[in-house]
């Protein structure tokens, strides 16, 4: 039985303008008390995939494909069925936690709903175990904290109540969209270490879409590269640093700063991101690509496996190509 | 919150003091008094006249006597042209009726407004929201003074279902016709207010998470979604209770109700000064009250308001 | 190492300009597109513009003047004051006999200058009030705002009949009191965008790298100002009329033989009882043709220049 299956995953918006496709075509799959990163810039697709598993999308948006949870297919559920999976074995928490959190209620009431909903607790109860959550996740005073409102926390503090929210009913797969990229450094760091803990403890799976590939370095087990709304490269996190196979993982790898550097100047992937208006021809990669040739603008790459170990790419430059 | 409170009242007693001060100068600023008539009277008896009404004395002197009639008896003083009657008489009179058609328009504006912005928000871009946008938008040119002789074309003259005037106590056939006149175009404006604040509280982060944690639509609309839609609708209640009770002068006069509105417009024309300021003042005053009792729901709703 | 080194960040600079892979639009000009592919507003526009000119060229085609009385139909309005091409009255007469084609000419006149003039009025004082009032921040700008919550508990309607009571009818002092009255909402946007734009990043950076205050407020503050004048200024043009023919409908508005369309309303509403439904529904129809554009355009351009709100 597999944990997570997605196949040929594809969202679509239908806007003013004219149809968007914000993803294509992606496939992938997540063993169980593994974590998964999902790599991309900004509109790369990479929250709207996970959008689409959980039913998020905005009105306008439609999902097709397939995505098998525990070998169930949840993709495209009613809300009372997918009511059953949100919160009880699939769970969320977002970029940024001062609007993802309801501003006029208590953070107490916030959390007990989740239980009383879920777990039909009486609301002592709910507050009782809501509590004991926020503990778990290292908020001093808890006790009195949980009654106040969200504005009335810090950030990092705002990000931690999230995350009990997310584990009350103990998920099985924790999505993060984006969990650390509205706070600051240091408390990056706390959250990340806090997403690694809850992995080892309760053994849950997570998935963790970022842009930044330093938050990616020691956090995961599998890395997912998405560009344009399509999957470059997937595979074990040390491979995709160690020995990148795609042109666009290997210039993200080196727009990454580094210490050690000694030029002066940051190095940048040229060009900007593809428009999604536009039906992608070839691979969305190639006008920005250097190593682009007359294929990569008229036909689509496919997801390979690169020789061994689950590593897959999509590029039409030959691996030896690129080096 | 104690301390809002009292910082409010704090604002709201200069607020009326400056009102009446106001309106007091204003009328003793006016060319010729109020018993200046085509036949002039003989000086004598204007002398007495004043002298009755206290003009004769220095302004501050009677704007001092006027406030103290306010304060401690709640005396608004004589009318000057119906010299039997004072103004608290007069406003005894008309104040019930506005009070029992303002009432149920500010009822039918709220109540109706928001359950119809409410369903255009939820059910966006199908037949409903098209139904009650085109109602807000269509209301919005439908001001009192044009509402009221329409329905009075439908009502009365057309189907001959309501009588087209008179307020006989209050009952309800002659309450329908003021109630809806009066109330159309706040309705509208309420229903607008909502389904775009509604609008956007749907699309609020927020009720994403509410979503992701699989809470039912019905629980997510009611504990997440109509609190935070209804501030812009509460802070929108003050003018639109100006609106009302400016609204209802015209009804008076259109509906011959018999209300406030009614003494007003007749003391403008008979240039009564003492009804006119009274009503005004007394006006303000609800407004001012009514401002104070809006803040305080704006604030009890909205946690992040510190007092 | 980030410590900054200025030419290198002038260079950074340069690139990103340079880069116009997505080409910018400027604020204006998609503002217009999006104001020009708004079909309603653009309707609205083309029927507003069609009864402002009425309203001007309307009076070469009147048999009567708006103060003549038709002796022959007077008093018998509704058997001979028909609307009709051969009498002259196009819109029929009202119960003195006056024609209401010309009437309503000369309401539309004195409804849609008051409407103009008293929005003018309104958004310049509370322009410069608002704007004033957020530049300078701190306890002035408290002050000045309180000032507004107290006038704006002040039911003005009242206050206005009052005016006009003490201080005569008249047309001017009509147009000015509504003017002043409507200023309060418009000094509270305008404050609030100002002190809006006087953080944003963009004008930090522009003060940052020494570009002069001058250029600040005129390429930043103003441009951003403008938009949501001219949308607020476009809404509150309605409001204003339906003041005015409120008023006039009480009569105590505009005084005869001038008229406007709210006293003309009143007129008509006042003889529904007696078959001469005309009388109510042309003025009507103007009125709520007129206002319809007006909103529509108002809502077209606020679509047009605060996209967001989309």
């Amino acid at each position: 039985m597999s944990f997570l299956e997605v196949n040929n995953l594809n969202v679509e918006f239908n806007t003013a303008d004219g149809i968007v496709r914000a993803v294509n075509n992606v496939s992938f799959s997540l063993e169980e008390g593994k974590i998964l990163a999902i790599v991309g810039e900004s509109g790369s697709g990479k929250s709207q995939t996970v959008f689409a598993m959980m039913g998020l999308l905005d009105q306008n948006g439609r999902a097709t494909g397939s995505v098998k949870f525990e070998d169930q297919e949840i993709l495209n559920l009613s809300i009372s069925e997918l009511n059953l999976i949100r919160s009880e074995k699939i769970a969320m928490i977002f970029q940024d936690p001062m609007t993802s959190l309801n501003p006029y209620m208590k953070v107490s009431e916030q959390m007990a709903e989740v239980l009383i909903h879920h777990k039909g607790l009486s609301k002592t109860e709910a507050i009782k175990q809501s509590i004991s959550m926020l503990d778990a996740v290292q908020i001093p005073e808890a006790r009195n904290l949980i009654r106040m409102y969200p504005h009335e926390f810090s950030g990092g503090m705002r990000q931690r109540v999230m995350i009990a929210m997310s584990l009350l009913c103990n998920p099985k797969l924790l999505i993060a969209d984006e969990p650390t990229t509205a706070l600051d450094v240091t408390v990056q760091a706390q959250i990340m270490h806090l997403l690694s803990d809850i992995q080892r403890e309760f053994g849950t799976s997570i998935i963790l879409i970022t842009h930044d590939l330093g938050v990616v370095a020691g956090n995961s087990d599998k890395t997912l590269v998405m560009y344009g709304g399509q999957v470059m490269e997937i595979a074990k996190t040390e491979l995709i640093y160690e020995r990148p196979t795609h042109p666009y993982t290997q210039g993200l790898i080196s727009a990454v700063p580094r210490l050690d550097d000694s030029t002066d100047k940051l190095k940048t992937i040229q060009g900007n991101p593809p428009d999604a208006m536009l039906d992608p021809v070839g691979c969305p990669f190639s006008p920005r690509c250097k190593f682009s040739k007359d294929i990569c603008s008229t036909q689509a790459p496919e997801l390979l496996e690169v020789g061994e170990s689950n590593h897959f790419r999509a590029c039409h430059v030959a691996f030896e190509e690129l080096l | 919150m104690l301390n809002y409170i009292i910082k409010r009242i704090g604002i709201a007693i200069p607020t009326l003091l400056i009102l009446i001060a106001v309106t007091f100068y204003l009328m003793h600023a006016a060319p010729g008094g109020p018993f200046t008539s085509e036949k002039p009277l003989p000086p004598q008896v204007l002398a007495n006249i004043e002298a009755k009404y206290g003009l004769d004395q220095p302004i501050w002197r009677q704007m001092t006597t006027y406030l103290w009639g306010i304060l401690t008896e709640f005396d608004f003083g004589p009318s000057y042209k119906y010299h039997s009657r004072t103004v608290n008489e007069i406003i005894g009179q008309g104040f019930p009726i506005t009070l029992k058609y303002g009432f149920w328009s500010f009822v039918v504006a709220i109540g109706v407004g928001i359950s119809l912005g409410a369903i255009a928000a939820i059910r966006k871009n199908t037949w409903v929201d098209y139904f009650a946008v085109g109602i807000s938008i269509g209301a919005q040119v439908l001001p009192n003074f044009v509402m009221a002789p329409l329905l009075i074309i439908v009502f009365t003259l057309w189907l001959g279902w309501l009588p087209g005037g008179g307020w006989h106590g209050g009952d309800w056939e002659y309450l329908v016709m003021p109630v809806i006149a009066l109330s159309t175009s706040y309705m509208a404006s309420i229903a607008r207010i909502t389904r775009s604040s509604m609008l956007e509280v749907l699309n609020a982060n927020y009720i994403r998470t509410a979503r992701a944690k699989g809470l039912p639509t019905k629980t997510i609309f009611f504990r997440h979604v109509f609190k935070p839609s209804l501030l812009p609708v509460i802070s929108y209640l003050g003018p639109a209770f100006v609106g009302l009770i400016t609204g209802s002068v015209l009804i008076d006069i259109f509906f011959s109700t018999g209300g406030m509105g009614y003494f007003f417009v007749n003391a403008a024309f008979n240039r009564d000064y003492a009804v006119m300021m009274g009503i005004t003042i007394l006006v303000g005053a609800l407004t001012i009250l009514f401002s104070l009792i809006v803040d305080l729901l704006y604030a009890w709703i909205d946690p992040k308001i510190r007092y | 190492m980030i410590v900054a080194n200025k030419n290198k960040i002038i260079s950074m600079a340069k690139n990103l300009s340079e880069d116009k892979t997505t080409s910018g639009r400027s604020l204006w000009a998609d503002a217009r597109t999006r104001f020009i592919r708004n079909k309603a507003a653009i309707t609205s526009l083309f029927i507003l513009a069609l009864i402002v000119l009425f309203s001007f060229v309307g009076p070469y085609f009147a048999v009567w003047t708006y103060e003549q009385i038709d002796w022959n139909t007077m008093g018998s309005a509704a058997t001979l004051g028909m609307p009709s091409i051969e009498t002259g009255h196009y819109f029929g007469t009202d119960d003195l006999g006056r024609d209401i084609y010309s009437r309503v000419i000369q309401g539309t006149q004195i409804s849609l200058m008051v409407g103009v003039v008293g929005a003018t009025i309104a958004v310049v004082v509370g322009t410069l009030y608002g704007a004033t009032s957020g530049y300078i921040g701190g306890r002035t700008d408290q002050i000045m705002m309180r000032i507004v919550d107290i006038l704006m508990a002040i039911p003005f309607m009242f206050v206005l009949i009052l005016l006009l009571v003490v201080f005569g009818r008249s047309i001017v002092m009509l147009f000015v009191g509504i003017g002043l009255l409507s200023w309060l909402d418009m000094s509270r946007i305008v404050r609030g965008q100002t002190l809006n734009l006087k953080n944003k990043e963009f004008i930090e950076a522009a003060k940052a790298t020494g570009v002069s205050d001058y250029k600040i407020i005129m390429r930043h503050i103003v441009p951003n100002l403008l938009g949501i004048v001219a949308v607020y200024a476009t809404l509150l043009v309605p409001g204003i009329i339906i003041a005015e023919s409120f008023i006039s409908f009480l009569g105590l508005g505009v005084q005869e033989p001038k008229t406007s369309w709210g006293a003309l309303i009143s007129e008509g509403a006042g003889t529904i009882n007696y078959d001469t439904e005309w009388q109510l529904l042309f003025p009507l129809a103007f009125f709520i043709v007129t206002l319809f554009c007006i909103y529509f355009i108002g809502d077209g351009l606020r679509d047009a220049l605060d996209p967001k709100e989309r």
